[in-house]
């Protein structure tokens, strides 16, 4: 290693000491400002509001025919970006759409998308989103809600969330199905 | 607002309604006629066959679905997507009176669900075939 290599590597070490020594304070410093910078859950949140004051009825019709038309703040836009990208194998379906019905939903989900999600991941699932994990684990659901008929699918947001349409999903609104 | 003001808003107003649904809007039978002739450009099309769509409709063709997995036997009948549990409504025109009558969204589902089903596009003859069968069900 040459004397400027070992300069240069000395210059890193030292870089990554200071790292993490500030890593820990920011922790305790502040929990909010933390949050601020990395994002709650991991950086995987969703947005707020859920559906914008400003509905689309291309969107609602076209992306409610055979689900409901989830809330756009639900995933990042690079989520929808992908999603819009695929709609001809859409989970296993054909759902394409023509170039301009597809041009103006896009638009729609991608200025609406949420305006909290800090970390570079982009699921094709809401349920594989930090957030809807941390909100629906064994603490908060017992599994066996889930297997029921009534219940069917953690994508069947509208069995336990009758606002889910409208972007609602406040605990105050929850009736879980027997 | 002055009383001419309010007729002429009115009369707009009647006229652009009357306008509204004729703009796209066809009869089941003049989408099938479409379907015909689009069919007829084929070699050796004689005519469509409601019993042939019958069996197309109800019969699984490679997929894991047929037409019917969704629509139920029963095209008069309000449908349950099978794999979302969303209902659907009815499919028959005699059930449901906007169903094939606007040709964009006959194109866009033929696509989507002949995709779904047989695993590729349908030909005239077999669209021809089903809407023919969905035509003879009766609510």
């Amino acid at each position: 290693m040459s004397s400027h290599t070992k300069k240069f590597a000395g210059m890193i070490s030292a870089a990554l000491l200071a790292t993490s020594m500030a890593m820990p304070a920011a922790h305790a410093d502040d929990d909010d400002r933390h949050e601020g910078r990395s994002g709650k859950y991991g950086g995987e949140n969703r947005g707020k509001p859920l559906q914008p004051a400003q509905s689309n009825a291309k969107f609602l019709q076209e992306c409610g025919s055979c689900h409901i038309a989830y809330a756009p703040g639900l995933l990042p836009a690079e989520s929808w970006r992908k999603i819009m990208g695929g709609l001809d194998k859409h989970f296993g379906t054909d759902a394409s759409l023509d170039a301009q019905d597809s041009k103006e939903i896009t638009a729609y989900l991608l200025n609406n998308a949420s305006n909290r999600w800090s970390a570079p991941t982009a699921p094709l699932r809401i349920t594989d989103s930090a957030w809807f994990k941390r909100k629906h684990d064994a603490h908060e659901i017992s599994p066996s809600v889930w297997k029921r008929a009534s219940v069917k699918s953690p994508a069947n947001c509208g069995a336990c969330h009758p606002q889910a349409e409208r972007g609602r999903f406040s605990e105050h609104d929850i009736e879980i199905p027997r | 607002m002055s009383e001419k003001f309010r007729n002429t808003a009115a009369a707009l107003l009647v006229a652009l309604a009357g306008l509204a649904p004729s703009a796209h809007a066809e009869t089941p039978n003049e989408i099938l006629a479409s379907i015909r002739q689009e069919a007829a450009s084929a070699p050796g099309f004689l005519a469509f066959s409601a019993a042939r769509g019958e069996r197309l409709f109800n019969s699984k063709h490679g997929s894991d679905w047929s037409c019917s997995s969704c629509h139920t036997e029963n095209p008069a009948a309000t449908g349950k997507h099978a794999k979302t549990g969303k209902a659907i409504e009815a499919l028959a025109p005699s059930a449901n009176a906007e169903r094939f009558t606007n040709p964009k969204k006959v194109e866009k589902w033929f696509k989507r669900n002949c995709n779904d089903v047989l695993n590729r596009a349908c030909t005239a003859q077999e669209k021809g075939d089903v809407l023919a069968y969905l035509l003879t069900v009766k609510k």
